[in-house]
Parts: C-alpha cells; sequence; structure tokens
C-alpha cells in the first residue's frame, strides 16, 4: 500500500465525512417512507379497531353510525372479484401465451399490440370506469351498474398486469423444455398445455393475485360505472346492483358527522378489513413465488 | 409438406419432420389465443371511441376554445361555465406537489437500494416499499384528510390550510408515487455494468462519486423514465385528491385551499344518476379525453426512454 501512497490518497476526513452524510441522506430518503406507511396504518388501526367486530362484518350500512355495518359492500368486493378473475385469467393467460409462443417478434402488428399493453398499463383508473360507463352500463351493452358491468370494468384495467406478468412466467420456461417435447412429436399445442403451462402456473398465479390486490382497492372506476352508495342487500347474481369496501369507506368519509353519528371510524374499520384483505392475498402470493419458485 | 419427403430419384429420402396432417384443432386455438389478445386491442379503441364520441358532441354546444382558455369551471351551474383551467391548475398544483415530495425521496431511495444496501438488506427493504405501492388510494385520501391536514399540518406545523387542500393531497400522492420512481429508478441503476463502477473505483473515486457521477448519469434515461411514469400516475389519480383537496374548483395556485384536478372532478360529478346525453354527462367524456392525452403524452415519453436505457447495456 505504501508504494502507492503517492497515486491514490486515502479520503480525507472532510471527505469521509461527506460519505457517511449522503449515505444518511439515502437512507432517510427510504425511511421516511416507511415511517409514513407505519404512521398511517397505526392511524387507522387506531381509528376503526373499536368498531371492527362481529356486528359490523354481519350487519348492512345504516344512517345510525351505532349500528352500521359492511355486510354489502364486503359481498360486493367478493362478486366482483369473481367476476375480475372469472374475465382476466383467461384472458390474461391466452394473451400472454399468444405473445410470447406464437407471435413474431418482427411483425408490426405484434410489436403494436405490446406498445399497446404497456400503454393501457398506464391508462388512469378513472379512465376505464369511463370506458366501463360508455360500454358496458349504458350504449351498446347498457347492462346498468351491475355486479358484471363492475367487474369487466376492474378486469379490464388489471388485464396488462396478469398479461404482463404471465409473459414473464412463460418466457422463464426454458426453450430446451419446449424443445424436447416438440422433438418427441408432441404438437406445439400439446407442448404449451403439458410442458410450459404446469411449469409456469406458480409465476401466472402470483401475477393474478397481485392484479386482484389491486383491482380490489380501485375506487374511482365504480364511482364512475355508478355503484351504488348504499346498499342494504348482497348481490344476487351477475345482474344485481352493488356497492364495494372502496365505495362504503369512501361514502363514510365524505358523508357530513354530527354529534350522534360519526361515521370516520366506521369508514376506518372498513378499511382495515381491506387491507386485512390485501395482507391476505399478496401472503398467498409470497407463499406461492417461494415454495414453487422453480430453478431451470 | 410433402416435398420435405419425396425428394429426386436416387437420393436417399430425408425424414420427414414435418406433421402427417394438418391439426385443425391447433389451428382453432391460435385462433382463439388471437381473438383473446384482441380484447387488449379493443380496450384502447374503446376507450378512443367512447372518449371521441361525446367529446365531439360536448365541442358541437361548447367551443373548443371557451374549453381550454376559460378561467371559471361550473358545469352543473345553469348556464353552466367550462374552462377548464381551474381543472389543469389544480391538476399540475397538485401534481408538482407530489413530484417536490417523491423525486428528491423516490431517487435517494432508489440510490440507495441500488448502491449502498447489501443484498439482505434490501431484499427486507424493498418488499415494504412495494406494500406502499399497494396500498389503496382511498386509504391515502382518507389519511390525508384525517390525519395528516388537521394533526400534521395544523397541529404541529401550525400552517393555515382549510380542511380540504391541495397541500396534503400532494404531499401523500408523492408518497403514493414514490415506490413506483424509485422502483423504476434502481432497475435502472442497477442494469449499469459493474465495470464502469469498477473502473472508477480504479481511479480512485469514492462511493458517493460513483454513486453520483457514474451510475446515475449512465441511468439517466431510466430515470427520467421513472420520474415520468410517477407523474403520469399522479396526474390520473382520482381518490387522494378528491377526499383531501375537496370538491370544490380553484384557478389559484394557492395550496392551501380546495381544488379540483381533472380526474377528480370526473370522480365527484360521475356518477350513475348522470343522464345520458346531458351537458354534465358530457363534460365527464370531454375532461377524460384531455386527462387521457396528457397521460398517453407522457407514457409514450417514458415507454421511449425506458426502451433507450435497455438497447444501451443488455
Amino acid at each position: 500500500m505504501s508504494t502507492h501512497g503517492g497515486v491514490i490518497a486515502p479520503p480525507s476526513s472532510k471527505q469521509r465525512f461527506k460519505d457517511v452524510s449522503f449515505r444518511l441522506a439515502l437512507l432517510f430518503c427510504l425511511g421516511i417512507s416507511i415511517v409514513l406507511l407505519g404512521v398511517l396504518i397505526y392511524d387507522v388501526a387506531a381509528d376503526g379497531l373499536s368498531h371492527l367486530n362481529w356486528h359490523f362484518i354481519s350487519n348492512f350500512s345504516s344512517i345510525d353510525a351505532g349500528k352500521a355495518g359492511a355486510k354489502s359492500a364486503i359481498w360486493g368486493t367478493i362478486w366482483l372479484m369473481g367476476v375480475c378473475t372469472a374475465f382476466i385469467v383467461p384472458v390474461g393467460v391466452a394473451t400472454a401465451i399468444y405473445l410470447e409462443e406464437y407471435a413474431d417478434n418482427t411483425r408490426w402488428w405484434n410489436r403494436l399490440i405490446e406498445t399497446n399493453i404497456q400503454n393501457l398499463a398506464s391508462v388512469p383508473s378513472v379512465v376505464y370506469g369511463i370506458l366501463g360507463l360508455a360500454f358496458l352500463v349504458r350504449g351498446p351493452l347498457s347492462l346498468g351498474p351491475v355486479v358484471l358491468a363492475g367487474g369487466l370494468t376492474l378486469g379490464l384495467l388489471v388485464l396488462p398486469v396478469v398479461i404482463i406478468a404471465s409473459r414473464e412466467a412463460i418466457r422463464a420456461v426454458p426453450p430446451s423444455i419446449r424443445e424436447g417435447s416438440l422433438a418427441l412429436g408432441a404438437t406445439q399445442w400439446q407442448t404449451i398445455r403439458r410442458q410450459v403451462l404446469p411449469a409456469s402456473i406458480p409465476g401466472i398465479a402470483t401475477g393474478v393475485i397481485l392484479a386482484l390486490s389491486r383491482a380490489i382497492g380501485e375506487t374511482a372506476p365504480l364511482i364512475v360505472v355508478g355503484a351504488a352508495t348504499v346498499a342494504a342487500f348482497n348481490p344476487d347474481g351477475l345482474g344485481s346492483r352493488f356497492t364495494a369496501l372502496p365505495i362504503q369507506i369512501f361514502n363514510w368519509i365524505s358523508r357530513a358527522s354530527n354529534d350522534i353519528n360519526d361515521y370516520r371510524p366506521l369508514a376506518a374499520a372498513a378499511i382495515l378489513i381491506l387491507l386485512i384483505m390485501l395482507l391476505l392475498m399478496n401472503s398467498v402470493a409470497i407463499w406461492l413465488r417461494n415454495r414453487y419458485e422453480q430453478k431451470w | 409438406m410433402e416435398a420435405a419427403g419425396v425428394s429426386a430419384a436416387g437420393e436417399r429420402a430425408a425424414p420427414r419432420l414435418g406433421a402427417a396432417r394438418r391439426r385443425y384443432g391447433e389451428d382453432v386455438i391460435k385462433g382463439l389465443l388471437i381473438l383473446a389478445t384482441l380484447i387488449s386491442l379493443l380496450t384502447t379503441t374503446g376507450i378512443v371511441i367512447a372518449l371521441l364520441r361525446e367529446t365531439i358532441d360536448f365541442f358541437g354546444t361548447i367551443g373548443i376554445w371557451e374549453f381550454l382558455s376559460g378561467k371559471k369551471w361550473t358545469p352543473l351551474f345553469n348556464p353552466g361555465s367550462f374552462g377548464v383551467r381551474p381543472l389543469v391548475v389544480g391538476t399540475f398544483l397538485t401534481t408538482a406537489i407530489a413530484l417536490c415530495v417523491a423525486a428528491p425521496l423516490g431517487l435517494g431511495a432508489a440510490v440507495f437500494l441500488s448502491e449502498y444496501a447489501r443484498p439482505r438488506v434490501r431484499k427486507t427493504l424493498k418488499p415494504i416499499l412495494e406494500t406502499l405501492a399497494g396500498v389503496p388510494t382511498i386509504v391515502f385520501g382518507y389519511f390525508a384528510l384525517t390525519f395528516f391536514t388537521p394533526t400534521v399540518l395544523q397541529d404541529l406545523l401550525h400552517l393555515k390550510v382549510s380542511i380540504f387542500n391541495a397541500l396534503a393531497a400532494g404531499i401523500i400522492m408523492g408518497f403514493m408515487i414514490l415506490p413506483t420512481i424509485a422502483s423504476v429508478a434502481q432497475d435502472a441503476m442497477s442494469a449499469v455494468p459493474q465495470s464502469l463502477r469498477e473502473g472508477a473505483y480504479g481511479l480512485g473515486a469514492s462511493k458517493f462519486h460513483v454513486s453520483m457521477r457514474v451510475v446515475f448519469p449512465a441511468a439517466l434515461s431510466g430515470i427520467v423514465a421513472a420520474v415520468v411514469l410517477g407523474v403520469s400516475r399522479a396526474v390520473g389519480e382520482t381518490m387522494i385528491v378528491l377526499v383531501a383537496a375537496g370538491s370544490s374548483a380553484s384557478n389559484t395556485l394557492d395550496p392551501r385551499g380546495a381544488h379540483l384536478s381533472l380526474a377528480s372532478f370526473i370522480g365527484s360529478t360521475a356518477g350513475g344518476d348522470t343522464p345520458t346525453g346531458s351537458i354534465e354527462y358530457k363534460t365527464i367524456f370531454a375532461v377524460g379525453m384531455l386527462l387521457f392525452v396528457i397521460t398517453l403524452l407522457m407514457n409514450l415519453v417514458a415507454i421511449r426512454f425506458v426502451r433507450k436505457y435497455r438497447q444501451v447495456y443488455e
């Protein structure tokens, strides 16, 4: 070291101070967001925990804050997620298979489809609400503000997430697996169905869950589509009107409170239910990823 | 198909590798897959048609110049004023505040995760950051309205803000887009080849210099893409602005008062009961069109920048 001492000087104390404070500043950037997340969860829990009980889950909403529950909102959300899943899984996976296994990337129309999907992923959610309003609720399909229209609107919104995740999962299956299968005489579809898809299911499932966890918290598109703000009934089919947790939360936040009725804690309790659902979904996604992650 | 097996006389026949017969099932499946793929194209077409149809109708009643340059937005009054300027001001203001929070903090977090954090630290911290990205925006709205404005802005900082204000909406929206910026920027920085860093260390640079003068400039196009993506998410965000900044439009740049943005106007006006064909119904589409065009342009810019850094290093 001593022979090179003249070439590279050891860092001066001033420089070392600069390095340390820079590192601390960077750590602050990350730390403050984590602190904010902690404060947010603490604040919601402090406001809402007292209302979070069986009565809240098993009763309909009410003008009387003491009696109100989130039953219709919870069931509405479950119905929406069901419709959304039934739509995004076949369509999303089929699109991913086409783009990865069949599409010729040098053709302009296939590149157009790819750019289009990237773009769709960042169209504001409220614009999807407008699409749902114009085509599903009114206009050509005229379904009205029902479960099917709401679920499909959310499905279109998160479809790019599923497509992008499924493509990555399919791409991760090494070509040698396909070649082996084809060499044994399997057709292209047989290869996809028996080799490629089974190997990529964990990745696809993770993508679907992530998509659903985005859909479950979306409020704006449902407002535009016209979800009911107050509903004292559970949906009983695809053609039934509905409310959903985020809509119910928004309703409770914006309803003016008075001395007798304070709706804010109800909103907080409903947020807690939403967050618990999200946590469960994300845990399943992480578990899937770790359990079935395959190294080739 | 046949030509592969039957070759010129005298030569040994090459083994037949093609299918013995055409498999129509395979074609049907391919057709179905293409149909599914077309749904995403139809979505875009549907959005454009839905917006365009009503927007053209809208401009039949309200002049396009009145819409773009007017300074008063009271579409629900009779007679109403249809100047979109206050909504653009509200959008710009909340987005600018969000960017002031998210750009420095997000990029700082990205540098930390990419250059400073050990793999184990990164593996713990990144999922927490992603959790922040997964919080529904209505929850951020609740937090801004019931905690951030009264407790932090009014009590702690003694700011004279009204209960609905653009400042709280902007700051909390900043934290919403922060993980997006951090994550995309970190990917760009991690894609910078190790040899560039080693070269700089070999010349005696400190970690600070390597991070800020080598990695940061080398990943610049990805960093720009990250920021543009974050901005585009902020521009399109509805619920935080609607809940925290209220539902009355304002043409001032004062962040202490209520503001309405393009997206939050749509959220506040569009309910199920707006009659089709009414002027309120059409304003939703006209404002939606403006929002769509703005975010589309930003996304195209971001995609272009992302492609650029991928081309250089992969």
